[in-house]
């Protein structure tokens, strides 16, 4: 995206570009252009390029794509955690409106935790096994507050009490391999949580967990978001963890943003044939039990080659459909798609949504096909998770 | 927790006298017969030697010598060796065919000097040993680190009596850097005789074991750095500097405790080389001489008091793994 | 006659000397290759003390009976820790069970010795879960799946690169990188490796742990379809353990819900996902988050389960899931419910049994246990003997009539 000039798709509020101090709507994180790449020893792994989002306050962004695709390299990119020496980065990351890309480490690290926190996928790899959970939490306390250790701990035991941990009083001075896996991710969310961040990424902070635990801890974020207003990234390659909680989705494939919309676009009008792929692979409930599942086929590109032009083309079964061999040699930029402000997909199709609705929804869900060419969906969810109106703010753009 | 070490104490018990039953079984059975050893050649009839071996009590059943040999461990004995009788005071592990005195109370005269060499040592390889090995950790791919393993490396190749020898002629004999080595104790002599004598000792032990150390701490302070839970500490916002001391050191000294307590007790043994070298008249040179000479009773009890330092070692490390890790002590 | 051969023919006739048990029918009308029947496995646990005494046991598996029909797959679906590994492990003698008995072939499998279940290992392969740590990184792939093949002398020498070429083939992978090490392989390919080395010896049985859960989803639908596509080919039946229902429900015509080393439903698909009757098995399905229901506007309404599952060293009395169970009352905490038949195919063991919604106010178990709707043991009523029938009865406890009939 970064050989064009083709003018951005309509942001609505708040320009991208031009962050203004303090204004409220301002997105709290803008990510533009970011490119991350790791020479190793069989050369440059691209994990990351040419990336741009942004997050509001108070908002949630789900990232999804498959295990490789980008997803952790460019939130701990936001953090700051990639070691400069082995990493080479581009681009600009803005944090409350501060540029941190390429910051000093001791400057960086009043930010993390601080303003931007993250939540692990593995509990019990991500808590240090020789210290106690309430030591651990009132030690990130106090790396960005001047208080007493009692003081620190008297706020680990409020947090742990806040996350659902019972009997806060005592279980603080358990160690971790002590709590189950529920209440170890509860416990990092709480870490998190404890200095108050506006941002909270969380990298995959249900897949290591069973599904009634993983009900809880989704609850549990959705529920101290509206206490704590922060905004989230959750990046998860469960769509159904994204459908309940994002409100905006990235779908990342080969390290590029290939689609982005609202959750409801995304899921109701996805104009991309990874996306496709994706929500096609879901084995549904509802579905025939004896149909096949349908796969996306080949696997993930290597990112020290990426292929030439669309890197989802040596998978994509509507290559045909495009003049020309347009899919092997260029690029498709992102451009808006038919379905409201704010979606954009990486896509040379031409009619994306007819095909969609004739070729893919009948084989997925044939019960949908009026509906989705009626676009007669609800416009409120039952809980209010989702698909409130399409929001706009956070779309990646063209520079 | 505390079960768990009375545990190894007991099996550290068992493992001691399952040695001292092998020591005593090639004692008596080996290919030595220990009536030899006082019966010159020349004028060794076998009608001697039966005698010798009533003398010695060697003519009696083997059960019954063992627990003779054992109690020992209790009490002082009164042991007949080559027609005179010699007190053996507690804790008597026999008495040496050569010497003529308790082999006990010989080794244990000579356990400051090892134990000065083996400590001082350690000191000196670990200090140098743990920190070029963070330091690479933490330059992981640069110049500093690739030059730490290299040189490790090359050390590592030069066969360690080579080294210490060199030093020894250049810096001693040679430029005179050192003073003459040897063991003089620190309370007699001074602490300046002391160190003087041992300073050149330490620092090629230092070295020559640093390198193995350096590489080891290097390994488990890349792993360390590279685990989940070190992220999760930058990513709290800690300094650096916590972040490597409280969380990522704190994890990569578990491997390191483990060789350090086996490479401690062969110290302890006695280094040979270092003490041959250097003329240090430890337990390594005793035990070496016994050897040469065939003093079956001095060879059993350096066997055994080596053997002792292992299984002491080995719950050291266990303790210190239960003080570091609380799913060990939780367990 | 070659093993082979012999395989072959098995595959395509019935076996000869069918053993009564095995003849039962499951939902399928198939014959039921492997009969499980009050299958127990307690892992001792040692006190820390200076003499480690046994002080307790994990109850990882207690008393879980099913059957698997033949070239049919029954689904074991369950929270992390709920004993679904551990029955895997034991079917295929990975284990040796505390209790009960494994019919397979005639032979109860509990029973054999090492040595006599030697024969027995080639009927039963087993398909792991972590692609990356199930294959051996120093053998190549011809090295891996040809191990089998030449440990049971299936093939000559000479064949085994042929046949291995083959099984790759089989499995989707290009036949000429049996030279390959595992690391050259992407994790979802790692899996299709594990499945041609657990094809090899043609088993009839193969027993899946989680082989799916690992993967993305876009590359654990084609490993399901290969299971599938082998399935049908070979005509091999599957103990299929996963933790995702929506996988499991694609794959299996049976599945039983496991908790704490207990089954609490088990039945033909369209009963327990259509018609789950206990309380956890509604959880589990309302837990999983829906995709398709979140974009046409919003989820289903969430079983909120609170807590985490109890210790299986000393799990709740009456009925183990109790500690998190909505619906419980005092006859929960005293009474083990018992796994009722309550339909064709379906069973289900709980006091207050029925659809999401409909759970009754009074325990239907308590007439047939002889106790009041407290659970305490009622004077002058006696408990009705349980069947003990792995498969499924010709009568069966009706719901509405709260008698047994088959209607
Ligand atoms: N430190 C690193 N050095 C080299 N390659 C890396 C490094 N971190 C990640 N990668 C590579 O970058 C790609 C993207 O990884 P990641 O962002 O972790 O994927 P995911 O979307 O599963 O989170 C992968 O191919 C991974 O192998
Ligand atoms: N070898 C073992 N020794 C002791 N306990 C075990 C062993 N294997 C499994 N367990 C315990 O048995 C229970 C069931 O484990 P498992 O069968 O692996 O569950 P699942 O596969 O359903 O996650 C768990 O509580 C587990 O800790
Ligand atoms: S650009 Fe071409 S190859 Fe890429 S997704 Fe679109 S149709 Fe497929
Ligand atoms: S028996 Fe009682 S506790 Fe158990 S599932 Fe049924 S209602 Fe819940
Ligand atoms: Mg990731
Ligand atoms: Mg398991």
């Amino acid at each position: 995206m970064t050989q064009t000039n083709e003018p951005a798709p309509q942001t609505g509020t708040g320009g991208l570009s031009e962050p203004t101090d303090g204004a409220a709507t301002d997105p709290f994180l803008v990510v533009e252009d970011l490119t991350v790449k790791f020479p190793t020893a069989d050369g440059l792994v691209q994990a990351v390029t040419g990336l741009s989002y942004s997050v509001e306050q108070g908002k949630t962004l789900g990232i999804v794509g498959e295990s490789g695709s980008g997803k952790s390299v460019s939130s701990l990119a936001v953090m700051g955690l990639h070691d400069a020496k082995r990493t080479q980065m581009s681009g600009s990351i803005r944090v409350g409106g501060k540029e941190v890309l390429g910051l000093a480490n001791d400057k960086m690290r009043r930010i993390r935790g601080r303003e931007v926190a993250m939540i692990f996928q593995d509990p019990l790899t991500a808590l240090h096994p020789f210290y106690k959970v309430g030591a651990q939490i009132s030690e990130a306390y106090r790396a960005h507050h001047d208080v007493s250790k009692s003081v620190a701990r008297t706020k680990a035991i409020e947090m742990l009490d806040r996350v659902g941990i019972p009997q806060a009083r005592t279980r603080v001075d358990d160690y971790p391999h002590q709590f189950s896996g529920g209440m170890r991710q509860r416990a990092m969310i709480a870490m998190a949580l404890v200095n108050d961040p506006s941002l909270v990424i969380a990298d995959e902070p249900t897949t290591a967990l069973d599904v009634t635990v993983q009900a809880q801890i989704l609850d549990l974020l959705q529920e101290l978001q509206k206490d704590f207003n922060s905004a989230i990234i959750i990046i998860t390659h469960d769509l159904g963890v994204v459908a309940e909680m994002a409100d905006d989705v990235m779908v990342m494939y080969a390290g590029r943003a290939v689609e982005f919309g609202s959750t409801r676009q995304i899921l109701t009008h996805p104009e991309m044939p990874y996306t496709w792929g994706l929500l096609s692979s879901v084995p549904d409930v509802t579905a025939d039990p004896e149909a096949r599942l349908i796969p996306i086929k080949g696997n993930p590109p290597s990112l020290l080659k990426p292929p030439t032009g669309c890197a989802f083309h040596p998978r994509c079964p509507h290559m045909d459909k495009v003049p020309g061999n347009l899919c092997k040699t260029t690029l498709p930029e992102l451009t808006p798609g038919e379905h409201g402000e704010g979606h954009v997909k990486r896509c040379h199709l031409p009619d994306p949504s007819a095909i969609y609705v004739q070729e893919i929804l009948p084989e997925i869900a044939p019960d949908l096909v009026e509906m989705t060419i009626n676009d007669q969906f609800p416009q409120k969810t039952g809980t209010g998770l989702v698909g409130d109106s399409p929001s706009d703010d956070a779309l990646p753009k063209e520079r | 927790m505390f079960g768990y070490i009375v545990r190894r104490l007991i099996a550290g018990v068992l493992v001691l006298i399952a040695v001292s039953m092998m020591v005593f079984a090639i004692f008596f059975y080996g290919p030595n017969d220990p009536a030899l050893a006082y019966c010159p050649e020349s004028r060794c009839t076998p009608q001697r030697l039966d005698n010798l071996r009533h003398n010695l009590g060697l003519d009696r059943p083997a059960p019954q010598q063992y627990v003779e040999y054992m109690s020992g461990l209790v009490k002082s004995r009164h042991i007949e060796s080559g027609g005179i009788s010699i007190d053996c005071n507690w804790p008597c592990l026999g008495v040496s065919f050569k010497y003529r005195v308790s082999v006990f109370h010989y080794l244990w005269d000579r356990f400051p000097a090892t134990f000065s060499v083996a400590a001082g040592g350690a000191i000196c390889f670990l200090i140098i040993g743990l920190f070029s090995g963070i330091f690479a950790a933490r330059r992981r791919g640069t110049m500093a680190d690739k030059a730490i393993v290299s040189t490790s490396l090359f050390i590592n190749a030069i066969p360690y009596y080579l080294l210490a020898l060199l030093a020894y002629l250049y810096l001693v004999q040679g430029l005179g850097l050192f003073p003459e080595t040897g063991y003089h104790s620190p309370f007699k002599d001074g602490p300046f005789k002391f160190v003087g004598g041992l300073a050149l000792p330490w620092l090629m032990l230092g070295i020559a074991y640093s390198t193995q150390y350096a590489r080891f701490s290097r390994g488990a302070m890349v792993d360390a750095l590279n685990e989940d839970y070190v992220r999760t500490a930058r990513a709290k916002g800690l300094m650096e500097r916590v972040v490597v001391r409280r969380h990522a050191l704190r994890a990569a000294i578990v491997p390191v405790v483990t060789i350090f307590g086996l490479d401690f007790a062969y110290l302890l043994a006695g280094t040979l080389f270092t003490e041959k070298i250097f003329g240090i008249q430890g337990m390594g040179l005793a035990g070496l001489d016994a050897v040469q000479r065939t003093d079956l009773p001095m060879i059993s009890a350096y066997t055994l008091i080596s053997a002792a330092f292992i299984v002491v070692a080995n719950i050291v490390v266990d303790i210190l793994y239960s003080v570091i890790d609380p799913r060990v002590r939780l367990a | 006659m070659t093993e082979s051969e012999v395989a072959q023919q098995s595959a395509e006739q019935p076996t000869p000397g069918i053993v009564p048990a095995a003849n039962r029918t499951v939902s399928s009308g198939r014959r039921a290759i492997l009969s499980v029947t009050d299958l127990k496995k307690y892992f001792p646990v040692k006190s820390s003390g200076l003499i480690r005494r046994t002080v307790g046991y994990v109850q990882a598996v207690d008393g879980v009976s099913f059957e698997v029909a033949e070239g049919s797959a029954l689904g074991l679906v369950g929270e992390s820790g709920c004993g679904k590994s551990t029955t895997g492990r034991l079917i295929t003698r990975l284990y040796d069970p505390t209790s009960g008995s494994m019919m397979f072939e005639g032979k109860d499998l509990a029973k054999l010795s090492a040595k006599a279940m030697t024969p027995m290992r080639k009927e039963i392969q087993m398909i792991f879960q972590d692609p990356y740590s199930s294959l051996n990184p120093r053998h190549t792939v011809g090295t891996i799946v040809g191990t089998p093949l030449r440990v049971h002398k299936v093939v000559p020498e000479k064949q085994v690169l042929t046949r291995v070429r083959e099984l790759l083939e089989v499995v989707g992978l290009n036949p000429e990188h049996y030279n390959r090490y595992p690391n050259e392989f992407s994790g979802g390919q790692r899996q299709r490796i594990g499945i041609a080395r657990a094809l090899a010896l043609q088993p009839k049985l193969l027993v899946a742990d989680e082989p799916v859960s690992a993967l993305d989803v876009s590359i654990q639908a084609q490993v399901v379809n290969l299971l599938r596509d082998v399935q049908n080919e070979f005509n091999i039946a599957f103990l299929f353990i996963a933790h995702d229902l929506a996988v499991v429900r694609h794959f299996c015509p049976e599945i039983a819900v496991m908790y704490l080393g207990k089954i609490v439903e088990i039945g033909e698909r369209e009963s327990v996902y259509n018609h789950a009757h206990h309380p956890y098995t509604q959880a589990l399905l309302s837990a999983s988050p829906d995709v398709k229901q979140a974009a046409i506007g919003g989820r289903r309404e969430r079983i909120r389960l609170e807590g985490d599952v109890p210790s299986p060293i000393n799990p709740p009395s009456g009925c183990r899931f109790r500690t998190r169970c909505w619906l419980a009352q005092d006859i929960c905490a005293k009474q083990e419910p018992p796994l009722l038949q309550i339909g064709k195919t379906h069973k289900v063991a709980c006091h207050f049994a029925a659809e999401l919604g409909n759970h009754p106010a009074k325990p239907i178990t308590a007439p047939l246990l002889g106790t009041d709707d407290q659970g305490n043991h009622a004077p002058g009523s006696s408990p009705v003997e349980f069947s003990t029938n792995p498969g499924y009865d010709e009568t069966w406890f009706d719901l509405k009539t709260k008698t047994f009939g088959n209607r």
